[in-house]
């Protein structure tokens, strides 16, 4: 069983490094240049930082994870893998996977690459200028869009399955074979990630030993990103039982059934995988904040710091799936993908509207051998305001509980508890109040932060499935923008229905969504335009002070 | 403390809160939640997936005292074994409930009785059998005089109930809470050999006896 993180020894963050630099976040400039240094960009914490820094997505091909970057079809085809192997379960995949969605559109046109390095000559043209033309794989139908399934399979080294998003149990083991040809054709190498593109389907798989992640995607996203969310997945399965367990467990019995371990918390799973298709805080890793005047969000951050107890190490109150406080621990940091499995697990019950929640959970990116307790619960009845408190004591509820009772107090009597009403009434902003005519939509990140900021997604994109072609652009550019061999600073996607920007630099990303009939010098206006309303709303959009007990 | 004073014979004015820790026991999905909701809430939710436990407070005023019911609720599944182990812990009640349309958690029932059984001396602890989801008399597995035998042979309270269409779950609180204030009557009439008096009981229910969780 794995041990409660201690007070002495767990405590060291495994992964270093935590605060943005030693910068100097004095200057502050109006407008940020692509020359902005880190810690100086709109959103960037005035002392300090909330998270421990990271790359989040580049996390995949960092030497922690050793993960070997994917590789195409034409890389491979040098091996001297077998290829009939390779073939058969190719093709075995493929119909697997249409066997399971129940359909069998080729979709290879869809997921033919678009031109890309087409050199406009613009002075803001720079050698990593991309310019990316969407309009032949725009000409997909909507029933396409709809059918854009991720399937994701979670099985042991030994074959046994573990978990599985659509497909039945039955279903599953019918398929076993396959899978355990999957995994013996993964064997030659520990934590690598590997892809088979088939028929418009990309099967991605990241092995994490004991366990082996497979998606089959039919996604615009890159194999690195569909790798970073099998990444989540098994981080949400840590969270649930901690590395030391798992390993454990299967140290103990090769063949152990995990499935009656996590029985009862698929739909945590469920949720994360629908999560990571509509929130943008996992692509981005990067944690959104509920729009608050400053003044107010001040006032939560102390009344939250008041109430702390020994054994706290977080206290968090969020909104939905947004940040409103985050009171740490001194010398103690939260990873964004934690917080993103914290928010989850919220997110997957409705049960923590009721009483008090008390429950182990394991932070895998702050500490993946012990639990820490975490005390859920909701201000409420009718608000949608839920407190988080990370204890590092399982019998401390009581205490934690009545710190709760001390933040509510505090709240009432420094009288923000209306104004926090009037926030949560408005949730998200308008993309209107940025006043530039065109832009439809916008994703801003500050890296040295690790927050982002982004209107509410409105007309055109009302439906469901129209915001998931959104975000799915989204992922396009990002991964374009993120490509571990090829990396693009500034890339303009031009569609029919839309027209995209994005550029990337070393303090922030921005993502711009804009009418087809703007012109790309209408968008780098319109992107000055933004910086400087961003610059202007800092300190409504993100957390600029962060607090410590 | 008020606490002190002996509870047959509550002094002019004083009214006496005993605050008492329940625990719910059973299965996955016997319905522990959608008793605890109902009981709080009286109302019904068809999906209440439990993590880790949940905590609920309910007061309840009878004669003699105020009785303050601390309902934990626990998710029951394995991975939380080690920490149901711990809800255990200074428990003055359980509810051990199982679903009538499945014999299989009857028996998980029985399986934690062992272990309760284990963990307390007979007069340490209240324990109820609950028979939920009666309003599935259709699909009915378990017989009503299978549980209140097997009930009445261990020494346990009984009763059969229905969260969805809220039949006898405040029934059972009640005499659960009744229950435990009679035998907090006896106590201070006769102090076990133990030692436990009502002045000990005073000290240890004041925040103690909750806190070991
Ligand atoms: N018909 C019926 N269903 C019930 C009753 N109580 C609970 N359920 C259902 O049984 C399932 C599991 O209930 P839940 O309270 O989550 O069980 P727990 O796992 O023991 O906490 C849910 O779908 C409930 O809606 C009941 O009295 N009658
Ligand atoms: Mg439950």
């Amino acid at each position: 069983m794995a041990a409660d993180v201690h007070k002495k020894k767990g405590w060291e963050v495994p992964n270093g490094s935590l605060t943005p630099g030693d910068g100097q976040h004095t200057e502050r400039s109006e407008s940020p240049t692509p020359g902005l240094a880190q810690g100086t960009e709109p959103g960037a914490g005035q002392e300090g930082a909330m998270f421990v820094h990271t790359r989040s997505y580049e996390d995949l091909t960092s030497p922690e994870d050793g993960a070997a970057a994917a590789r195409s079809p034409e890389e491979r085809r040098g091996e001297p893998a077998e290829p009939t192997t390779m073939e058969q379960i190719s093709k075995d995949f493929s119909e697997l996977s249409t066997q399971l969605t129940g359909m069998a559109l080729d979709l290879e046109e869809e997921m033919r690459q678009s031109k890309e390095g087409k050199l406009e000559p613009s002075p803001q043209t720079t050698r990593r200028d991309s310019v990316l033309s969407g309009k032949e794989e725009e000409d997909v139908t909507m029933d396409a869009w709809r059918m854009h399934r991720k399937h994701v399979f979670v099985l042991s080294e030994a074959g046994k399955p573990v978990y599985s998003r659509y497909g039945s149990e039955e279903a599953l083991s019918s398929t076993m074979g396959v899978m355990m040809a999957l995994v013996s054709f993964l064997e030659a190498e520990k934590n690598a990630i590997r892809s088979i593109h088939a028929d418009g389907y990309k099967v991605v798989f990241v092995r994490r030993s004991p366990l082996v992640l497979v998606a089959v995607a039919r996604t615009r996203q890159s194999e690195q990103e569909i790798a970073h969310e099998l990444l989540y997945i098994y981080y949400q399965i840590l969270s649930l039982l901690t590395w030391t367990q798992l390993n454990h467990i299967f140290q103990q019995k090769q063949n152990y059934d995990l499935r009656r371990l996590l029985a009862g918390s698929e739909r945590i799973t469920d949720n994360l995988l629908d999560l990571m298709a509509h929130d943008p805080s996992f692509l981005m890793g990067a944690v959104r904040c509920l729009p608050l005047a400053a003044s107010v969000r001040d006032a939560v951050s102390s009344s939250l710091q008041q109430a702390k107890a020994k054994s706290l190490v977080f206290s968090v109150l969020l909104s939905g799936n947004q940040l409103v406080s985050l009171v740490r621990k001194k010398d103690q940091f939260l990873h964004p993908i934690d917080l993103h499995l914290l928010f989850n697990l919220i997110s997957s019950s409705s049960s923590f509207r009721e009483g008090e929640a008390w429950t182990p959970i394991c932070l895998p990116k702050f500490n993946s051998s012990g639990f820490f307790h975490a005390h859920i619960s909701y201000l409420e009845q009718e608000m949608d305001l839920c407190l988080l408190l990370v204890s590092t004591d399982r019998e401390d509820f009581f205490t934690v509980s009545d710190c709760k009772r001390r933040f509510q107090e505090r709240l009432r009597r420094r009288g923000v508890h209306h104004a926090l009403q009037e926030a949560l009434r408005t949730p998200f902003y308008s993309v209107a109040q940025v006043g530039i005519p065109d832009l439809r939509h916008f994703i801003y990140k500050s890296k040295s932060s690790g927050l982002f900021t982004s209107p509410e997604i409105e007309a055109p994109y009302v439906q469901e499935e129209e915001k998931e072609r959104l975000l799915g652009l989204y992922q396009y550019l990002h991964s374009r923008a993120h490509n571990s061999s090829r990396p693009l600073k500034n890339i303009y996607f031009t569609g029919p229905r839309e027209n995209l920007l994005a550029w990337v630099t070393s303090a922030f990303e921005l993502y711009i969504c804009y009418s087809p009939l703007g012109t790309k010098a209408g968008a780098i206006s319109a992107v000055n335009k933004l910086m400087k309303w961003i610059r202007k709303e800092e300190d409504r959009l993100f957390i600029l002070t962060p607090q410590t007990y | 403390m008020a606490q002190k004073e002996v509870l047959g014979t509550p002094p002019e004015g004083i009214h006496p809160t005993y605050p008492y820790k329940v625990v719910l026991l059973g299965s996955t999905s016997v319905g522990k939640s959608s008793l605890a909701y109902r009981y709080v809430k009286n109302d019904f939710k068809e999906s209440l997936p439990t993590v880790g436990c949940s905590f609920f407070t309910q007061m309840l005023n009878m004669e003699v005292a105020t009785v303050k019911l601390e309902i934990w609720d626990t998710a029951g599944q394995e991975k939380y074994q080690s920490v149901c182990h711990l809800y255990y812990r200074g428990a003055h009640a359980a509810l051990l409930v199982y679903d009538i349309t499945n014999k299989e958690t009857l028996n998980r029932a029985k399986l934690w009785l062992r272990d309760l059984e284990k963990e307390f001396l007979p007069d340490e602890i209240v324990i109820a059998l609950v028979g939920n989801k009666v309003d599935l008399a259709a699909e009915r597995e378990v017989a009503t005089e299978e549980g209140e035998e097997f009930a009445r042979t261990r020494g346990l309270l009984f009763m059969e109930t229905s969260a969805k269409s809220n039949y006898q779950v405040n029934d059972i609180f009640m005499a659960i809470a009744r229950e435990l204030l009679q035998r907090e009557q006896e106590k201070a009439r006769a102090p076990s050999p133990h030692g436990r008096s009502t002045v000990t009981l005073g000290e240890s229910r004041v925040r103690t006896g909750c806190c070991r969780l």
